[in-house]
């Protein structure tokens, strides 16, 4: 089976579950990694590193900034003429758009979110999440080629093997009319530009993070306090930090560290819940990670139903005293 | 302006959702309009308030569906539309876009077509930019904040590395997240208004529109593995000795 791995970067910076895709990939037969956008030579090396076979570059000015629709025009032609039987994404936000527009183009369907495959005689069959993971369900595409994403951090991310190379191949790309309707003005990176989705650590805050009377600062304030501590703690255990939704709206950080229903759904290895109730929409966010740790100073909060430890105390206190205490026994 | 807003309707986010005999049930919870739709409908009114026009609620659905769209107009929209089908039953992403697209060429087309960021139930969010796609109109996805100046429009694009600015000529399709701000509730004037409006409903035919076979299609449908959770509360007299062994405990599970 030959498969089409879309390497999804931004300005090279590339989402860590394209490399995931490329071991996939060689897991069914041959991987060709598509690498799209202007200098990315990093990016290319990296594809063969992490085993693609073949690496077709579309390396032209009309590609210098993502814009989804000069992208998917240049996706739909290579995979017109080179028919593969399978294109690979990582699930980002680019590659939703991309993969939508093409399927548009080459009248296939795209299988979103897709965690496991199996063969069925020729058919690919993909298992996806439906109603935020309470179901799930088998699917198949009829159409060719096959198109998926993949969410990060369910298949393993292959060996780098510094120095490997293989075929490097030169696409063209095919903006279209329509193509040139959407123009980049520019781009501001979050505070901390971190991709909760791929993160194996995280150390989530909720509305408790704002509650510390003996600081005598206000809510504002205090949540800052409270979020650098949870930092802290995160980047002593490799991680990112997270947030509930009550977290964002209060505007104690930003809405890309949102965690749940209407933010993203994570897997991390470790989830630490620190002050957040445990509502269904922060739930179905966060319930498959490996292991949970929730804090909380009720002990009737319903986060402890999917935690694995559980803490029934001031995160105030708590935190700090962990992020001491784990320092000590990782030796850092 | 002329604003579309597409919505669906799905179970409740609270529901209990579970496979059964082949089908998916959520027992008496009620339906709901889809909660990403949300913001799509309120960036729609938040843009008629700024600019002027009207927002028309679009919705592929049963006649159930009224519903949803019933909540779209106590929420303020101006008008809305139900497409309706018997053919329609099972519908991939690149069906219901083929269908949105022609009910969106019916009602006249529009100057902006906003959509929410994914569905609660089928969760694909591939909807919007296959509709632009099909439309042949530029797609601006997961915008937080949207502004519109001589006939194009700008948003904030909230993606995992940041924001990016991009803008558009109109008309274009736009997909909203959470970031552009808390859908209102609808007053108590909209419920009223909203419970006397006649909904038109649309055939296939009327809109001029027919559907392929899907080409995604569900084979077995499974409730996921169940999770034996069981809490260990780490308790201690004091926070350090808690701590310690919380820590102890996280080490041990060979996560770091
Ligand atoms: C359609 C829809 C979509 C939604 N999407 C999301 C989503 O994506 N993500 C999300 O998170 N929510 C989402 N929500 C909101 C969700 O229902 C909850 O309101 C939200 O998760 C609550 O956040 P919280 O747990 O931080 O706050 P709260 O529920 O207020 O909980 C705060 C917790 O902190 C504890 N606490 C307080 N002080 C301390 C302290 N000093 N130390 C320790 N513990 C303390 C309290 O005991 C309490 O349990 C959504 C809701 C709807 C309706
Ligand atoms: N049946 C429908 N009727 C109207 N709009 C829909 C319908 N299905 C999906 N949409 C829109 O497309 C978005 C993404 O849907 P999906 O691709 O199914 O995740 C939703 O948030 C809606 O705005």
């Amino acid at each position: 089976m030959k498969t089409f791995v879309y390497i999804d970067h931004f300005k090279g910076e590339v989402q860590p579950a394209s490399w995931e895709a490329i071991g996939l990939a060689k897991s069914f037969g041959t991987a060709v990694a598509l690498v799209f956008g202007t200098g990315t030579d990093e990016v290319t090396k990296a594809a063969f590193e992490y085993g693609a076979d073949e690496v077709i570059v579309v390396d032209d000015a009309a590609l210098e900034d993502y814009r989804a629709e000069p992208y998917a025009s240049t996706l739909s032609a290579l995979a017109s003429s080179s028919t593969p039987d399978l294109i690979l994404f990582p699930t980002t936000a680019r590659t939703r758009e991309l993969a939508a527009m093409s399927a548009v183009d080459l009248s296939t369907g795209v299988l979103t979110d897709a965690s496991k495959f199996e063969m069925n005689g020729e058919q690919l069959v993909a298992t996806r999440p439906i109603y935020e993971g309470k179901v799930l369900e088998k699917t198949v595409c009829s159409g060719k080629p096959v198109m998926a994403t993949i969410p990060a951090r369910a298949f393993p991310k292959p060996e780098r093997v510094a120095g490997k190379t293989g075929t490097l191949t030169k696409g063209e790309a095919n903006p279209q009319g329509a193509d040139a309707l959407t123009t980049v003005q520019g781009y501001s990176a979050s505070e901390s530009a971190v991709n909760i989705g791929d993160a194996a650590v995280i150390v989530s805050g909720g509305r408790g993070v704002s509650n510390n009377p003996s600081l005598g600062l206000d809510e504002a304030a205090t949540a800052q306090k409270g979020f650098e501590m949870l930092g802290e703690l995160a980047t002593l255990l490799g991680g990112a930090v997270g947030a509930s939704r009550a977290a964002v709206d209060g505007g104690y950080i930003t809405y890309a560290h949102q965690v749940g229903q209407t933010g993203k759904v994570v897997a991390p290895d470790l989830y630490i819940a620190c002050g957040i109730s445990g509502a269904i929409q922060h739930l179905v966010g966060m319930r498959n990670s490996k292991v949970i740790v929730a804090i909380n100073k009720d002990a009737d909060a319903p986060v402890f139903s999917q935690a694995r430890y559980g803490v029934v105390g001031d995160l105030f206190a708590i935190v700090p005293a962990l992020t001491e205490a784990m320092r000590k026994k990782m030796g850092k | 302006m002329k604003i579309i807003a597409c919505i669906k309707q799905v179970p409740d986010s609270e529901a209990k959702v579970r496979a059964e005999d082949g089908k998916v049930t959520w027992g008496d919870a009620p339906l709901v309009i889809n909660p990403f739709d949300e913001y799509a409908v309120e960036g729609a009114l938040q843009q008629r308030e700024a600019l002027g026009g009207t927002v028309t609620a679009l919705c592929i659905g049963p006649e159930s569906a009224k519903d949803a769209l019933k909540h779209a107009l106590a929420m303020g929209a101006d008008d809305a539309v139900l497409v309706s089908d018997a053919a329609l039953a099972e519908l991939d992403t690149v069906g219901a876009a083929r269908v949105l697209a022609a009910a969106i060429n019916k009602i006249g087309g529009a100057d902006m077509v906003m959509f929410g960021r994914q569905t609660l139930d089928n969760g694909a969010g591939l909807t919007p930019a296959q509709t632009a796609r099909v439309l042949g109109w530029p797609m601006l996805g997961l915008a937080g904040s949207i502004k519109v100046e001589a006939g194009s429009v700008t948003v904030d694009r909230i993606i995992e590395e940041g924001r990016q600015t991009v803008s558009a000529k109109m008309p274009a399709v736009l997909s909203l997240v959470q970031s552009i701000g808390e859908p209102r509730y609808p007053s108590f004037m909209g419920i009223r208004k909203a419970s006397k409006a006649t909904i038109p409903v649309w055939s296939l035919a009327e809109i001029g529109a027919t559907v392929a076979a899907p080409v995604v299609t569900r084979t077995e449908l499974m409730n996921p593995p169940v999770q034996e959770r069981t809490v260990e509360m780490i308790t201690g007299e004091s926070a350090a000795e808690i701590a310690d062994k919380l820590a102890d405990k996280i080490l041990a599970e060979k996560v770091l």
